[in-house]
């Protein structure tokens, strides 16, 4: 009997100790410091340095840490001047002399001048700058048509471009264009991305790897005192786990919530915040063999799927019925007159036996999930049952996001009909430009993977992006959205609205069209 | 015994080697490539090309292969593609959390499981072994990943007992009881499953050893119970029951992988899963060796405490 009370004094102890720590950590709350905000991200950055990175999730620390010469004008996606004061664009589009403002000072305590610009520049671009070994820079290329920057004197820099390039403004307000301290670019080399350092709202304090960014403010900023002393960005990979942080107040704030986890956050405890962004969702359709190379059968496919149910119940209306191939968010760019594709499915049989086709076999590649992708899975097999009632006989092959994008890129001939695929841009040029053009078939180093080739929308698209007059530029685009949505290369399908959630003492907060997240102005109660 | 460790940490080598080479072949051959990863939607052939030359990605593999294990023989782990730094630094700074973590849920699976063996064992058919073999069987069942979520969801969002995720408070945490308050749910999680093998093991090996002649001797001689069960028994059955122990520390520290993700534990699971979908090889490779490394050491540890019990094994 005594082994029984020796082994049962033992557990009860055990259990004692377990329970006793449970009830001290009762004290324990979970809500988070005043004036600092926490932020849920979906997942850790992979450097701080801007130069350096492609992904949303760290644009969104990157665009509070730095600054760039321009940036999107709040709840807009039309450049404003930031480090710039002014600029001057020669008649023929290829000189920009940039202004910059006097006084404002990088983290480290030296100026942001032109010759800071210019090094930023360089860097990138010049493969015998002695820094450029910090690279690799895989989004460089939106400053491949920079040809010489020049330091007219200590606020005045010029880019002089090898053609007119339309666009130029809009990627020097993206991340890749923000502007980064040279002293401390050459102080850290490769571990710059570690050792951030800007001239934005926000100074870099700490990272540690997986747990959180920390952020603080930068009380001397140009642009007006920033509201939290402190933000602190924590990976949380897992949706659920974010829901479940944000649920017991770990976190202030979160992104990308889950659609399903969206009715939790109701009451009045928290805020949900959405804003449409420059997203389009879409099934690029092989255009050179097969059913889609007529241009009915495209058409048929656009009718055939039910977008409102994929947006409305699949997405939870997390995302909006997409009518061509620009995204709304791009207002001055948008047509407004499109209307989407109806669902019609009567018209879409109607089309078939129009084009003479009739129980059409496709291959359809879907992914399991990726950058923007949404619930690509569910979508698909929602798009297949719509295929299926107008009389395809769709087959779904899947793959993960990698290897995904190593078969679509290159091109569907031979392999498939139809693909899954969406862009998140920060200009109207870039998506068709990349994704439209027949200069942009998967040969010629494109994304034009369903070999789409219409030569009025290449000109007009030729045209816009060397155009430097904002009006001209937007007729163009609008012309060619008409074009293109009645050629119907792709069955446009969703334009994503990004959320996020706030708790109720989060205040001033706002998500911009361009899913950056900019916390200057925020502040806790 | 000083030369069979020497044997053993030899023969480690070529077991280490082959999970290299594995490894970075298995990575190669999967669809996708680290450059794709990292542009994602801006990969075109053109910047693929432009950033594998930039990365030493255009070389051929075999080259590459030893290129790195050249590098390792100089202590040099190589450089992560997608975390731009080096590989070593990032493994140093996630591997105290796994450590930790799996170093508590091993010891919860070890005590509790050996001790509700015994008691198993002891009570054979009893009220309290059937409540004990119910109770493991359920352990065994449920998934690690899903009890944590439901422990989550229980203990820290519904009785807030515990925090959510992560490993210390942000702010004004960092000591122990900060450390153990989020330690708790993670490591039990982590720990149900081995708990439960270890048990069931621990019973039968315990049953095996009670029937012996010698515990029947020592039960005549009129030994007290408890160290007939304590000191002869439980001595005995220890043997086989350490590998068992070495096998549930594999399985505790694979399983350390989705209760990182789960728990976002800031460990070397969680980033190994973030490496192998960018396709980052050198943080993979860096990865798995160390927790290779580890694996292979405490079965040695494991092999040499048997032998140091049962000395009949060395021979």
């Amino acid at each position: 009997m005594t082994i029984m009370k020796t082994v049962g004094r033992t557990v009860i102890a055990a259990l004692a100790f377990a329970l006793s720590l449970g009830f001290t950590l009762v004290s324990v709350s979970a809500s988070t410091p005043d004036n600092v905000l926490v932020v849920g991200q979906i997942a850790e950055p992979k450097s701080l340095d801007p130069a350096t990175v492609t992904a949303v999730n760290d644009f969104r620390i990157l665009m509070n840490m730095y600054d760039g010469l321009v940036r999107y004008k709040d709840g807009t996606l039309e450049v404003e001047p930031a480090l710039a004061e002014s600029w001057k664009i020669s008649a023929d589009g290829t000189v920009y002399t940039f202004t910059l403002r006097s006084g404002i000072t990088f983290h480290d305590g030296t100026a942001v001048d032109a010759e800071a610009v210019k090094f930023n520049f360089d860097r990138m671009l010049d493969e015998s700058h002695p820094q450029h070994d910090t690279g690799p820079f895989p989004l460089s290329f939106f400053f491949s048509a920079i040809e010489d920057v020049k330091v007219i004197d200590g606020s005045t820099v010029e880019f002089t471009l090898n053609a007119p390039y339309a666009p130029f403004l809009s990627n020097l307000a993206y991340p890749t264009g923000l502007i980064a301290s040279p002293t401390a670019i050459r102080k850290s080399g490769k571990d710059f991305g570690r050792n951030p350092v800007g001239s934005g709202a926000f100074r870099f304090d700490s990272w540690k790897a997986n747990e959180a960014v920390v952020v603080s403010r930068n009380d001397d900023y140009w642009d007006g005192k920033p509201g939290s002393e402190a933000i602190v960005f924590r990976p949380i990979t897992d949706g659920n786990t974010r829901v479940a942080e944000m649920l017991s107040g770990g976190i202030d704030m979160m992104v990308e919530v889950p659609p399903v986890s969206l009715s939790k956050f109701s009451g009045s405890d928290f805020s949900v915040v959405e804003q449409a962004g420059p997203h389009v969702w879409f099934l690029i359709l092989n255009a050179k063999e097969g059913p889609f190379a007529n241009k009915l059968v495209r058409q048929a496919a656009n009718y055939a799927i039910n977008k409102k149910a994929i947006v409305e119940d699949v997405l939870e209306g997390t995302a909006a019925i997409a009518a061509g191939p620009t995204p709304p968010a791009f207002a001055w760019a948008y047509n407004e007159s499109l209307e989407p594709y109806p669902y019609d499915p009567a018209k879409a049989r109607a089309l078939l036996q129009e084009a003479g086709v009739s129980s059409a076999k496709l291959t359809f590649y879907v992914t399991q999930g990726g950058s923007g992708m949404l619930d690509p899975v569910a979508m698909g097999t929602a798009i297949q049952a719509d295929l299926a009632a107008v009389g395809f006989d769709v087959e779904i092959k899947t793959f993960e996001w990698n290897a995904f994008l190593g078969e679509v890129n290159p091109g569907l001939e031979g392999k498939a009909d139809m693909a899954e695929m969406a862009w998140m841009t920060n200009d109207p040029d870039t998506l068709p430009y990349l994704a439209l053009r027949t200069g942009a078939w998967p040969d010629k180093g494109g994304f034009n993977s369903g070999y789409y080739s219409n030569p009025k929308v290449d000109s007009l698209l030729e045209s816009a992006r060397s155009s430097t007059d904002q009006a001209e530029r937007a007729r163009l685009y609008q012309e060619m959205q008409t074009i293109v949505q009645d050629d119907a290369p792709w069955v446009f399908v969703a334009n994503w609205k990004q959320n996020a959630v706030t708790s109720d003492r989060v205040q001033n907060f706002s998500l911009q069209p361009s899913f950056f997240l900019l916390l200057k102005d925020v502040k806790k109660n | 015994m000083g030369r069979y460790i020497l044997f053993r940490a030899a023969a480690s080598v070529p077991v280490l080697l082959g999970i290299t080479i594995i490894v970075f072949f298995i990575l190669s051959m999967i669809p996708g490539d680290p450059a794709t990863a990292i542009l994602g939607s801006y990969a075109t052939p053109e910047n693929v090309a432009r950033l594998n030359a930039q990365l030493g990605l255009d070389r051929p593999l075999v080259q590459r292969y030893f290129i790195w294990l050249g590098n390792l023989l100089h202590g040099d782990l190589g450089r992560s593609f997608s975390l731009n730094r080096p590989v070593i630094d990032e493994i140093l700074e996630r591997f105290n959390a796994t450590v930790i973590l799996s170093g508590l849920a091993f010891l919860i699976c070890s005590v509790f499981g050996v001790a509700a063996g015994v008691i198993s064992a002891i009570r054979q058919y009893g009220v309290l072994d059937k409540l004990i073999t119910l109770t493991v069987l359920i352990g065994i069942s449920v998934p690690s990943f899903f009890l944590g979520m439901m422990m989550i969801l229980y203990f820290a969002v519904s009785l807030r007992w515990f925090p959510v995720s992560g490993m210390y408070a942000l702010y004004g945490g960092g000591d122990l009881p900060d450390l153990i308050s989020h330690l708790v749910m993670p490591a039990t999680a982590l720990a149900v499953v081995a708990t439960g093998v270890v048990a069931r093991m621990s019973r039968s090996a315990m049953l095996e050893v009670l029937r012996l002649d010698f515990i029947r001797t020592a039960r005549a001689k009129g030994v007290r119970e408890s160290r007939v069960v304590l000191r002869h028994a439980l001595r005995h059955a220890i043997v086989s029951i350490l590998p068992i122990l070495g096998l549930q520390a594999g399985f505790v520290l694979s399983g350390a992988v989705y209760i990182e993700i789960v728990f976002q534990w800031p460990g070397i699971g969680r980033m190994l899963v973030d490496a192998i979908l960018t396709r980052d090889i050198m943080l993979v490779q860096g990865g798995v060796l160390f927790v290779a490394a580890c694996y292979v050491l405490f079965n040695i540890v494991v092999d040499v405490a048997q032998i140091w019990l049962d000395p009949r094994l060395g021979r």
